[in-house]
């Protein structure tokens, strides 16, 4: 199921404005990758372009190429739609449909897909469900809304909603940072069990939360304010966290910086 | 405006975090502020209700003594003859009138004006936004004395043979069946009524559409949705309380429309045959006590009209009442 994401020289822009430079990474299946670096670097930017996410903002394209095992994300024969159904994304702040009960928000995606038979979705609804851990905290509710519950219960169905359509890769943006530590960890321990089985890309601003996901860690920054953001560089967490080869990284991750 | 209908849009929208809006202030303190805008505020309420109430006693007691001198029934008769020893009047020819006209304009009104709100705020290329909002905007504060003459002179000509062909083909149906009205028909009221409250939908439904939560829209587009896909999972749900009370609003102008009804109808002749036909003229309770203002010579005629008011009243009432209930089923689901 999973995939690996190789991306060469891309440049992401909003108009005119370059926000992203010439980034070349590449992502290795069944493995989490952490993002990190200061605030406006255009980690968000990055993550949204290997969804092709970033369209959606007026203005926003990319120059460069990356690609999802042997297809190419960006060919003209590309439709923005299939690389999506193929690459889900979790945000930052839990958007579950709020006019959606707890089964419909799973359901939606497979029914965009075009499944209608009862029994193959209410099967997908609880696998997914149970892969995003939230099965026994709503199985007896599946037909309330989706916005009653908690911050974290939210997050964690936004999940399921996502892995509902089995996705190759789930890119997360920073899929805690609205959540309590508790609710981070229930997701967090998610990520390692989902990692089995996907290939997930997670920005994060918590250090702590990078060094117990990730396998690799890509740290990114701000020459200058009005700069684009640079990929400075991506190794294996342990070493990023450990010893660095970049000054600018050991800075970062030791405080002393941003 | 909203005070047509009591229901607007803003009623229904979420709060400026999302949640829900505040009901009821636990904090307020016994503070003199307080207490003189609270007192301010539950007088203007209840002086509010009384009046309505009051004006809703004083038309029905208006009402009572020509309904019981009625020698026909109310609801079922189509006689209108109010006046003299023996007052006989019936509504059910205003009924059917208003009612079919103002279900012509809803059926074309309320999709044509959603279609128009969701390509304003979903597809026109954003330099065409802002003016074109702006257009609609000004087009719904048009009056509707305009909208009539515009009607009679303008579009008649054009609606005479699309009229003629639909009965020539379909004729056959009851609906479509020749009346020999050669003024205005009751479809022809409905086209019109129709073109009058468009603008009034699709500027409440843009207003609703365009406040949909960037991140609901995102939420779906990740999924796969294409963009149409994307505007039925995240775009009308969360505009539907909104579209409703559009409707609701737009309807209640369509039911007591006045000026441009009574331009537009041609009454039927005392005796007329009854006909199922929307082609056949006849009159609005709005237009047809607007006709006869003139009449208001004796109590009892007079009765006889307040009374054909008072159902129109009810009409409005129980249409937003109706649309109240949707709402509030749903309330759960939109917040
Ligand atoms: N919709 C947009 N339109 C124009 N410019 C944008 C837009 N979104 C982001 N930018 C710009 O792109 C750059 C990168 O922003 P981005 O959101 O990717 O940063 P980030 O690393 O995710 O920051 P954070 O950690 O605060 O989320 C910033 O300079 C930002 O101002
Ligand atoms: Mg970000």
């Amino acid at each position: 199921m999973a995939k690996r994401i190789d991306v060469s020289d891309l440049n992401v822009y909003y108009g005119s404005f370059k926000a992203v430079e010439g980034v070349s990474m590449t992502v290795e299946p069944r493995s989490v990758t952490a993002f990190i670096g200061p605030s406006g670097c255009g980690k968000s930017t990055f993550l949204r372009t290997l969804n092709r996410m970033h369209e959606v903002i007026p203005g926003g394209r990319v120059e460069g190429k990356v690609m999802l095992d042997d297809q190419d994300l960006y060919a003209a024969s590309m439709d923005p739609v299939t690389v999506r159904r193929t690459v889900g994304m979790v945000f930052q702040r839990p958007n579950p449909f709020p006019t959606m009960s707890i089964y419909d928000n799973v359901a939606a995606g497979l029914r965009l897909n075009g499944v209608k038979n009862k029994k193959t979705l209410d099967g997908i609804v609880e696998s997914s469900l149970k892969g995003a851990n939230l099965w026994n905290e709503v199985k007896d509710r599946l037909n309330k809304p989706g916005a009653g519950l908690s911050g974290g219960q939210q997050q964690r169905l936004c999940i399921a909603r996502a892995i509902a359509v089995q996705p190759q890769v789930l890119l997360m943006d920073e899929p805690c940072s609205a959540l309590d530590p508790i609710s981070t960890l229930a997701i967090e321990d998610l990520i390692n069990e989902l990692k089995n089985d996907y290939t997930i890309v997670i920005v994060t601003h918590n250090m702590q939360q990078a060094a117990r996901v990730s396998d690799r860690t890509a740290f990114f920054n701000l020459k200058a304010t009005g700069e684009p953001g640079r990929l400075v560089e991506v190794d294996d967490t342990t070493r990023i966290f450990n010893n660095p080869s970049q000054q600018a990284t050991e800075d970062y991750i030791s405080g002393r910086f941003g | 405006m909203s005070t047509v209908t009591g229901v607007s849009a803003a009623d229904e929208l979420p709060g400026p975090d999302g949640g829900t809006p505040l009901r009821g202030d636990r904090a307020s303190t016994g503070r003199l502020g307080d207490r003189l805008f609270g007192g301010f505020a539950t007088f203007s309420g209840v002086l509010v209700i009384a009046i309505v109430t009051l004006i809703a006693v004083f038309l029905v007691v208006q009402a009572i003594p020509a309904l019981t001198n009625n020698s026909e029934n109310f609801f079922t008769s189509r006689v209108w003859a109010p006046g003299g020893e023996k007052p006989a009047f019936g509504v059910l020819e205003f009924l059917w009138t208003t009612v079919a006209a103002s279900t012509i304009a809803m059926l074309i009104a309320v999709p044509v004006g959603v279609a128009v709100a969701l390509f304003l705020t979903q597809y026109a290329p954003v330099w065409m936004r802002r003016p074109a909002a702006g257009l609609v905007d000004l087009l719904a504060a048009v009056p509707s004395i305009v909208y009539g003459l515009w009607g009679l002179i303008v579009f008649f000509p054009v609606w005479k043979p699309v009229q003629q062909w639909v009965e020539d083909k379909l004729g056959w149906f009851p609906l479509f069946g020749t009346a020999g009205i050669t003024g205005g028909t009751i479809a022809f009221i409905g086209v019109v009524l129709a073109i009058m409250v468009l603008p009034i939908v699709t500027a409440l439904s843009r207003e609703v559409f365009d406040q949909t939560p960037a991140t609901h829209k995102e939420g779906a587009l990740a999924l796969g949705a294409t963009q149409w896909e994307m505007i039925r999972t995240a775009v009308l749900p969360f505009g539907k309380p909104g579209v409703i009370s559009a409707a609701m609003l737009a309807l209640g102008r369509a039911l007591g429309e006045t000026i441009a009804v009574t331009f537009l109808v041609s009454a039927l002749p005392d005796g007329a045959k009854w006909t199922w036909s929307l082609f056949n003229g006849g009159e609005t309770f709005a237009s047809k006590i607007a006709n006869n203002a003139s009449e208001f010579s004796n109590p009892s005629k007079t009765g006889a009209y307040i009374a054909a008011g008072l159902v129109l009243f009810v009409l409005t009432f129980v249409v937003n009442s109706i649309a109240r209930i949707v709402i509030e089923r749903r309330k759960a689901f939109s917040e």
